[in-house]
């Protein structure tokens, strides 16, 4: 119902009711700062649990989502925003929470997302002082190669694939084809 | 009642104190990371005139180990073993949020014994938190004696973790799809004996602590949160409650089996470090009741663990969600996205430090003595390692 | 000392680098045996722990001063300053930015100092062994003396790899002080190697 009521107002898509409690929508990135603020203005929606990013490479966007709490009804909306993957700059909400300015400094350094006018936003949250690589919650960043690469690797490590490794090891004669029927197979419940 | 001089204060230009550390009337000190005085591995940049805070900046960072890329790499049941690493003095809200956002995601029904299995897992674990933290918060005021009263008495209920799930620090116990294990025989009566110990070592530390007039003095007026900064700065928890504020997820909206229990919000009104304490005092007994309740309302018998997909195929559907728990700070949570591979697309711990010991420890920092400090940081009972995982 | 030997301390500010000694570390020779057999037992009854909580592992040191596990019994206790203690734990898992820090911590101690590690992630990089912000091997940044196995390490098991240690320092095994200023131009590349900005000075004491 409030959604309907939303809907003469923004152009709210991709309705999704996950669960009771929970309900996911999409909105275009200009109408974000109003709708967060009729939200927590208007109908109480006014705790923010979090926000984070995250990297859709095969749409080349950014999906952010906000979460928002209503503690009257207990009731929280996902509020996803998609912003360009190439051209990644998002308005600032810390004047709507005081730890909006904390999340921004993080998806900054995690996903490389600029949020003008945000407070302290080039100091970096988690990573060391000297980081000079991708940002690395970036798909296209390979957290192994960098590890490899930068820090000294102890001999003797041996990776297996878990699937493989057991049906060598417990079922030598079971026939290959048939096995990966079953696998496939059993995945679904 | 002592007023301080504010003109010696600095000027504030765009919401940061002008501070010229040139001038001399100024002094930069670094609370941590290597300090006895810090909750865990962060550091705070405090800017001191005379012995008065001005400045405070949180530093973070120190334990990052980027958790959300790790899972990225990883399957759903390797996940499994190391979300409990995210926050480390609980371990057990990490697997339960992780494990309900799984099941909710792929459709899986958990039997009614895992269900309370996971409601005494994990109130147990917020009992062992707050004898932890009451332990810590003696400490930081200067009461070492009450900071090895709690910290044995945690241990016995670290022994019963031991016996329960094999691990004293991580469980790993709830997996998705249930529980590890059932409770072993006799469990029952042990556990009751360990919460009668505490009981008893409670009632020392009310008399003790609680009515100790050094400490009344140290924290009360200590690091207010007024009530409208509860929705600014997000607080939630004890933090809130103490504060009058009634918010609590195991009552708003009832996970496991906390529908079934008899309890309801504690809270308090001062909303300061002595009022928080309280709070946390009444919580943990209130924690030992629930699991009390738990022990008796629990069938004897039944499968604790629900059939799952071939965990070295399990893919999951595209979808997602946000499951969430009361841990001893507040709202816990954890995000979940897959796209219908066999590895999480992205997951996301919500902790309620992180808004905690950056942004409502540098707004309360500030104008408070030096040596309250570490009383105010443990009284907002932060850990690092859920700040920046 | 010729001029060559000292170390330029080039991360600092010009300001900064009066304030700062420029000598390296030196290799303390040891002392007529029986002398040195006596001062061995004598540090190996006073272990003196930093208490600096570098990961996890600092979770399971409280319990040990409590009276259940009481590690006074064995001449150990925690110290918070660098200058008063003599074992440094690293308890688990380092990130990089940790590691600056605890090169800076463990350079202030003075000698002879042990290192104790705690868990899998110092030695091959465990569960973390991927991670790009955590180190694999913490042997290539600080000589290493005995690694506890465990995650976490229960308290007897940490007070078992203590009795061990102390047995090394009786046995006069444990000399990473030395170790560390005979090969301290390969441990200062290491370290510099992960941490870009090196803004404090080559050896801190």
């Amino acid at each position: 119902m409030m959604l309907e009521k939303l809907k003469q107002t923004f152009t709210v898509t991709e309705v999704k009711e996950q669960k009771k409690n929970l309900t996911f929508f999409t909105v275009p990135k200009e109408q974000m700062e109003m709708m967060l603020i009729t939200l927590r203005d208007h109908h109480d929606y006014k705790h923010l649990s979090f926000i984070v990013g995250i990297d859709m490479i095969e749409d080349g966007v950014f999906k952010l989502t906000y979460m928002l709490y209503n503690y009257e009804t207990n009731h929280s909306f996902g509020i996803h925003c998609n912003i360009d993957r190439e051209k990644a700059e998002m308005d600032s909400f810390h004047h709507l929470w005081e730890q909006v300015g904390t999340y921004q400094r993080e998806l900054r350094e995690m996903l490389g997302i600029n949020f003008e006018g945000s407070p302290r936003l080039e100091e970096n949250l988690s990573l060391d002082e000297g980081w000079d690589g991708p940002p690395p919650m970036r798909r296209d960043f390979d957290t192994k190669e960098y590890s490899n690469n930068t820090y000294f690797q102890r001999e003797g490590r041996v990776n297996y694939d878990p699937r493989e490794y057991m049906r060598e090891q417990l079922y030598p004669t079971f026939p290959k084809t048939e096995s990966d029927k079953l696998l496939n197979g059993g995945g679904k419940k | 009642m002592f007023t301080p001089d504010r003109s010696k204060y600095p000027k504030h230009v765009n919401g940061r104190p002008e501070i010229d550390l040139s001038s001399g009337k100024y002094t930069k000190v670094w609370h941590g990371p290597q300090h006895p005085g810090i909750t865990g591995n962060m550091a705070l940049e405090i800017t001191l005139c005379g012995d008065e805070v001005v400045e405070s900046i949180t530093h973070v960072g120190y334990l990052h180990r980027g958790f959300e890329k790790l899972m990225e790499r990883r399957t759903f049941i390797q996940c499994f073993p190391i979300v409990c690493r995210i926050a480390v003095p609980e371990p057990a809200f990490n697997e339960y949020c992780f494990s309900a956002a799984l099941e909710e995601l792929s459709d899986i029904e958990i039997p009614e014994q895992a269900q309370w299995l996971r409601t005494f897992n994990l109130e147990l674990m917020r009992l062992s938190s707050f004898l932890m933290w009451i332990g810590g918060m003696a400490g930081a005021l200067g009461q070492g004696t009450i900071g090895q009263w709690c910290v044995t008495h945690r241990d016995y209920v670290a022994d019963l973790f031991e016996e329960m799930t094999g691990g004293r620090i991580y469980h790993m116990y709830m997996l998705p799809g249930g529980v590890r294990a059932p409770l072993p025989p006799g469990f029952k009566e042990r556990a009751f004996k360990v919460f009668d110990g505490i009981e008893k070592m409670l009632d020392a530390v009310d008399k003790v602590l609680y009515n100790n007039y050094v400490f009344k003095q140290r924290t009360q007026g200590l690091g207010i949160i007024t009530r409208d900064m509860i929705e600014r700065y997000g607080v939630v928890g004890p933090n809130a409650r103490a504060c009058g504020v009634k918010r609590d997820v195991r009552l708003d909206e009832p996970y496991v089996k906390y529908d079934e229990l008899d309890f309801d919000y504690v809270t308090a009104n001062a909303s300061d470090a002595y009022a928080r304490a309280v709070c946390r005092f009444e919580e943990t007994l209130q924690s030992i009741d629930l699991c009390r309740q738990v022990l008796n309302k629990m069938p004897k018998d039944g499968p604790f663990h629900t059939k799952t997909p071939n965990v070295m195929n399990w893919k999951v559907a595209p979808g997602e969600t946000y499951a969430k728990a009361e841990c001893t700070r507040g709202e816990y949570g954890f995000y979940m996205v897959t796209d219908g591979s066999d590895k999480p697309r992205r997951v996301h711990a919500r902790g309620p430090s992180m808004t905690h010991a950056i942004c409502l420890m540098e707004q309360l920092a500030i104008n408070t003595n030096v040596s309250d400090i570490a009383g105010l940081m443990v009284s907002i009972h932060t850990y690092p390692p859920e700040v920046e995982r | 000392m010729s001029s060559k030997d000292l170390l330029p301390n080039d991360g600092l500010s010009e300001i900064d680098q009066e304030f700062f000694c420029q000598a390296p570390p030196e290799y303390i020779s040891p002392l007529p045996k029986p002398i040195e057999d006596f001062m061995n037992w004598a540090r190996s009854e006073s272990l003196f722990i930093l208490a600096f909580g570098t990961g996890c592992g600092a979770i399971e040191l409280r319990p040990l001063t409590t009276s259940r596990f009481d590690m006074y019994q064995y001449g150990i206790q925690m110290r918070a300053t660098p200058r008063q203690s003599s074992v440094f734990i690293v308890g688990g898992y380092a990130s990089v930015k940790t590691l600056k820090r605890i090169v800076r911590s463990y350079e202030q101690m003075q000698g002879p100092k042990f290192v104790v590690t705690l868990g899998s992630c110092p030695i091959n990089g465990g569960m973390y062994w991927d991670s790009y912000n955590t180190i694999n091997r913490i042997d290539h940044y600080l000589p290493i003396d005995i690694s506890i196995c465990g995650c976490m390490p229960r308290p007897e098991s940490i007070l078992a790899g203590f009795v061990e240690l102390k047995k090394m320092i009786r046995a006069g095994q444990c000399d990473g002080a030395n170790l560390y200023a005979k090969n301290f131009a390969w441990y200062k590349a290491n370290q510099k190697r992960i941490i870009k900005d090196w803004n404090m000075p080559d050896y801190n004491w």
